[in-house]
């Protein structure tokens, strides 16, 4: 149960596919212009991680080393052809703004790179567990660097919304500045590698001052100790 | 012992294949059970996809066929300056035409091709035009888009007789229709091909309006 959270955590934050092993670029960039768009992608990219490394997993034992790779790649093109399908079958629209980004799932990096780092080495639950940490940790990057580019290129939030979520959610879309002109640059290919490096540094940050307090803390219990 | 190692090999070469084999065997699987179940659902939200952009020109209202029914695949490289099909959709009342919808292509936008929907009226009015797929720059190209612009209802009610052909360029050529601050390319190669499309129905007129009967239905 630990190791499972540990796994899952390690794909969410310490490893983070997006943030610390830089895979995945392209998609990542290409579409979170917006929250939406960067949600849709996601959960599309988290669904064929889990579903390549369980089936990767599952076969690791009858594979030759030989044609390994073939047989992944096999794998999740097959995954993502079904996925793709569906997603023109029943999120027609989401399927039409996201366009050549779904097919290209195939060649995010992060996919066949947690077939080859983990699921040919680890057991089928370890290797779910790894997928969906990895996808929600790429999901997660997606929506945050979406949310980023949404508010400062177009001033609004959740625009689109009812993509994703049917009619209810019509109005969930934010206007978080009203009368706003746009600002070019966000949304365009630069605006998304600025964002992507301040977000980089952020999480730089955020490690090392996680990384303190628990350093000070142990500090503390001594000199209490002490006194 | 060299035979021996070949026959090995040999084996080793065959079990890798069939292993791949399978797999690929198993792939075609899982894509075509997926498109057995979804291929009737993705052909009828295409369907549902044009007919939705061509709704929003030609009101149900003024004809009563099916407008996906009616089309026709055409091309004239006189009028349109390329080799490219356009497809027309063609709204009867009564078996009497109505209105055009046509589908050309814009070529020379800033980013590739423009594809537009040019609705025009049996009297060679224009009742919309619409741009539908596009990759014109945010912010700048893409306000030929109806939810970033009003700048293509500026077509509406015009024809090859207002304004005279002469004028059907941008302000910049010397012509009557706006260009968008920073962006002249798209607006230019939008009122080209909108112009060519009046020339085409101008043309085709009678021919269009004919058929009617053949292939109503």
């Amino acid at each position: 149960m630990d190791s499972y959270r540990k796994i899952f955590n390690n794909g969410l934050w310490e490893n983070n596919q997006a943030f610390v092993a830089l895979l995945g670029l392209c998609p990542l960039l290409a579409v979170s212009n917006t929250v939406i768009n960067g949600l849709a992608l996601g959960l599309a990219t988290t669904l064929t991680l889990i579903l390549s490394n369980a089936t990767v997993s599952l076969i690791r034992h009858q594979v030759g080393n030989e044609i390994r790779l073939p047989v992944f790649v096999l794998i999740i093109a097959s995954i993502v052809t079904a996925i793709e399908l569906t997603m023109n079958a029943y999120f027609f629209e989401l399927y039409l703004i996201l366009g050549i980004f779904i097919p290209l799932i195939v060649t995010n990096c992060a996919i066949i790179g947690r077939a080859e780092a983990f699921a040919s080495k680890n057991p089928i639950g370890a290797s779910s567990i790894d997928g969906l940490g990895m996808g929600l940790g790429f999901t997660g990057a997606l929506v945050i660097l979406g949310a980023m580019r949404e508010v400062l290129g177009s001033g609004t939030l959740f625009a689109n919304a009812h993509l994703i979520f049917g009619d209810v959610a019509k109005d969930m879309t934010i206007t978080v500045i009203a009368n706003y002109e746009g600002f070019l640059l966000a949304i365009l290919p630069p605006g998304a590698f600025i964002g992507l490096g301040l977000l980089i540094a952020l999480k730089n940050v955020l490690d090392k001052r996680l990384a303190k307090p628990v350093f000070q803390t142990v500090n503390l219990s001594l000199d209490t100790k002490k006194a | 012992m060299g035979t021996n190692n070949m026959a090995d090999n040999k084996k080793l070469m065959l079990r890798a294949g069939l292993v791949l084999g399978l797999f690929s065997l198993v792939g075609i699987g899982l894509v075509s059970f997926t498109h057995s179940i979804t291929h009737e659902k993705i052909s009828e939200n295409e369907r549902l996809f044009v007919l939705k952009n061509l709704r929003e020109l030609v009101p149900e209202s003024l004809h009563d066929n099916d407008l996906l029914a009616n089309s026709l695949h055409v091309s004239d490289p006189k009028v349109f300056g390329n080799e490219q099909e356009v497809t027309l959709y063609r709204a009867f009342k009564h078996e009497q035409l109505v209105a055009v919808i046509a589908s050309p292509t814009a070529p020379d936008g800033y980013n590739g091709s423009i594809k537009l929907l040019v609705a025009i009226k049996e009297n060679g009015e224009l009742l919309g035009v619409r741009a539908v797929l596009h990759h014109e720059t945010p912010g700048l190209g893409d306000a030929i888009d109806t939810n970033k612009s009003d700048w293509v209802h500026s077509f509406n009610g015009l024809s090859l007789l207002n304004p005279k052909p002469k004028s059907w360029r941008v302000k910049r050529d010397g012509g009557v229709f706006d260009q968008f601050t920073g962006a002249t390319i798209t607006p230019r190669a939008v009122v080209k091909t909108v112009l060519r499309t009046l020339q085409y129905y101008q043309k085709n007129k009678e021919a269009l309006a004919q058929t009617a009967g053949a292939t109503n239905g």
